[in-house]
């Protein structure tokens, strides 16, 4: 089951440089088109692409820095830029509200919940591909399942689950629960990074006398520490970015994490609230934006890692 | 000398007796390593999996543990409209922003293969929109979409396409259209990097060669990308299709289901009659309903990918 999932895929490096990892065809068949032609077939569309893609962000950005009044007059103040910002959004976003405490909470929950996943993974994945016990073929499957069971179908049971267990409005109720989304994501994931590492090494250790779990700590997390980047980045983007358990688990305002927060605590009847929600979204997002922009490869090896093995 | 060295190592401890056998068994030790993942996942996963079946077989409420009522909550679904609605919006949903997911991500994909200035800069832009948290990005439209103040209609009227502004939520095919808008914009960059993945493994000398055979680039396209292509496209869009059919997130920023239960999602509509409505029961019901079309998405990829590697040439396994 596992070797059929497997569809040859580019590494993070060539997805991100390369044209293709094969050899250096720096420039391709493209001498065989002229600009006019480039232009039109491949800049103008990627162009409007990249557009489409960006601009709800620069909308975000703009209007929490847009003073009120220019918010809503699109007639008098040109609505694509403002020439006088103003940071009253977001200070009343840190200082008038519990957006620190929300930044907190889901900051805790996704550095909690990341690692007891990955600490759960590196064990799984270790034995499921280099202890090779009995089943480990059919368990490795059962884990693909798993990744596909979609938390909208689990939030109900597991509303009473939590309850039963005396976790509602507890950020532990997040903590214990965000696991079943990332255990299945980052055992998979460790497992191709596993499978790389030569036996060879574990043989000559276990010669040397290494009990396993000495192998496991001393040669094989050493060795794979790209794959474990890829893995905490990835969960703690997913933690993050996890809504329906937030909302469902969590009751009380200061408990609760940011996107839960903001749709909940935001949206009163002010006119004006334009502003402070999309502030609100702009700090809410910046830190996995600045993650991003530091581990942009680790997390193209998550994704494609994810996909492929 | 060899003969030397060998005679002065000293023999390894033989493990004995029960507890050193069981030591370097590795069944025994595979227990202990799989024992924390299993028990999250047996814990939260497998169990609440079992108990959302038994639930809808219940009319449990909040606060209140149901008795068995058998089919009582599917034979109430099948008779409410509502729930029928949010099927045929859920099928619609999937359906059309699969299909431009796939279409526009496979686009973005071939053109991000060409050689480009900034490459690796285009590249890691084109994912942002994947990396935010869905929920904020979706705050953001639901500002875009404004029924007053909205940019879109408002720079439309200045062109003069439309004289009104377009009422993008509160219509209901509008608001169809402006959360499957939303979902493709954020579904598309996921496709386009694992598919920009994949394109890379083709080697460009069947490219050349294809070209000096005469090949247009739509037969090119069509003769030797695509095929290859093929495994990559079959996993990618299960996971999309597994994803977006289970979405909740977007529409209950935009819309909660709205107008008149139009965008209403199974995902949302079972919250809605299970933690709002206090109904586990038949919230359970609805989630147990999804349970099917899943595994039909799951299969229908699946034997696509088998079909080809036996294709391929290659052994079923």
């Amino acid at each position: 089951m596992t070797d059929a999932l497997i569809p040859k895929l580019a590494g993070p490096k060539a997805v991100l440089h390369g044209a293709s990892p094969l050899a250096d065809h720096s420039e391709g068949m493209s001498y065989l088109e002229r600009l006019p032609r480039r232009l039109i077939t491949l800049y103008l569309p990627l162009a409007i692409i990249l557009i489409v893609l960006l601009f709800p962000f620069y909308w975000m950005a703009l209007t929490a820095i847009k003073p009120d009044e220019q918010l809503l007059d699109l007639e008098t103040f040109s609505p694509f830029w403002t020439w006088n910002p103003t940071f009253k959004h977001i200070h009343k976003l840190l200082f008038e509200t519990y957006y620190p405490l929300w930044l907190w909470n889901t900051m805790f929950v996704a550095v909690c919940a990341t690692i007891l996943s990955i600490v759960a993974s590196v064990l799984a994945a270790y034995a499921i591909v280099r202890l090779r016990y009995r089943g480990a073929q059919w368990v490795g499957g059962a884990i693909f399942l798993a990744y596909l069971v979609p938390p909208s179908i689990l939030f109900i049971p597991l509303s009473s689950v939590v309850f039963q267990y005396g976790l509602f409005d507890t950020p532990f109720a997040l903590i214990l629960t965000y696991p079943t989304i990332l255990i299945p994501f980052s055992t998979w994931l460790l497992m191709g990074y596993f499978k790389t590492i030569p036996f060879e090494l574990e043989e000559c250790a276990l010669i040397d006398g290494a009990s396993r779990w000495q192998i496991l700590t001393k040669i094989v997390l050493p060795l794979s520490i790209p794959g474990l980047i890829s893995a905490f980045i990835f969960c703690f983007t997913l933690c993050w970015n996890e809504f329906i358990y937030a909302l469902t688990f969590l009751s009380s305002t200061q408990n609760k994490t940011v996107p839960v927060a903001i749709v909940n605590e935001f949206v009163d009847g002010d006119i004006y609230r334009w502003g402070s929600l999309m502030a609100g979204a702009l700090v809410g997002s910046l830190p996995l934006v600045i993650l991003y922009a530091f581990f942009v490869e680790h997390y193209v090896s998550a994704m494609t890692g994810a996909v492929k093995e | 000398m060899t003969d030397a060295a060998l005679h002065r190592i000293k023999p390894l401890p033989r493990a004995t007796g029960a507890w050193g056998r069981l030591k370097v068994n590795r069944n025994w030790l595979a227990l202990w390593f799989m024992l924390p993942a299993a028990a999250f996942l047996i814990l939260f996963l497998a169990y609440p999996l079992g108990l959302g079946v038994w639930l809808s077989f219940t009319d449990a409420r909040i606060g209140r543990s149901g008795a068995f009522v058998g089919l009582e909550n599917y034979e109430w679904l099948w008779d409410d409209s509502v729930f029928w609605l949010s099927v045929f919006n859920t099928l619609l949903y999937t359906i059309v922003a699969s299909i431009f997911k796939f279409a526009i991500g496979l686009y973005l994909a071939l053109l991000l293969n060409e050689n480009l200035p900034c490459k690796a800069m285009l590249r890691a832009v084109v994912l942002i929109p994947f990396i935010v948290p869905t929920v904020l990005s979706a705050i953001a439209f639901w500002w875009l979409y404004d029924s007053q103040f909205s940019i879109i209609s408002w720079s439309l009227r200045k062109i003069g396409l439309i004289s009104t502004n377009i009422d993008f939520l509160g219509d209901v095919w509008n608001a169809r259209w402006s959360v499957i808008f939303a979902n493709i914009w954020r579904g598309v960059p996921f496709v386009a990097i694992t598919l920009l993945a994949g394109l890379q493994t083709v080697s460009p000398t069947l490219y050349e060669a294809a070209t000096i055979d005469g090949a247009s680039r739509w037969q090119i396209f069509r003769h030797v990308t695509y095929p290859l292509l093929t495994p990559i496209i079959a996993v990618v869009m299960t996971f999309s299709v597994l994803f977006t059919f289970t979405d909740f997130q977007l529409i209950w920023v935009l819309t909660r289901g709205g107008p008149v239960n139009a965008t209403q999602l199974m995902a949302t509509l079972s919250y809605q009659r299970a933690i709002l409505g206090g109904h586990l029961g038949e919230g359970a019901a609805i989630s147990t309903a999804m349970i099917p079309f899943l595994l039909g998405a799951i299969l229908i990829s699946w034997f696509g990918l088998q079909r080809r590697k036996w294709q391929q040439g290659e052994s079923n396994d």
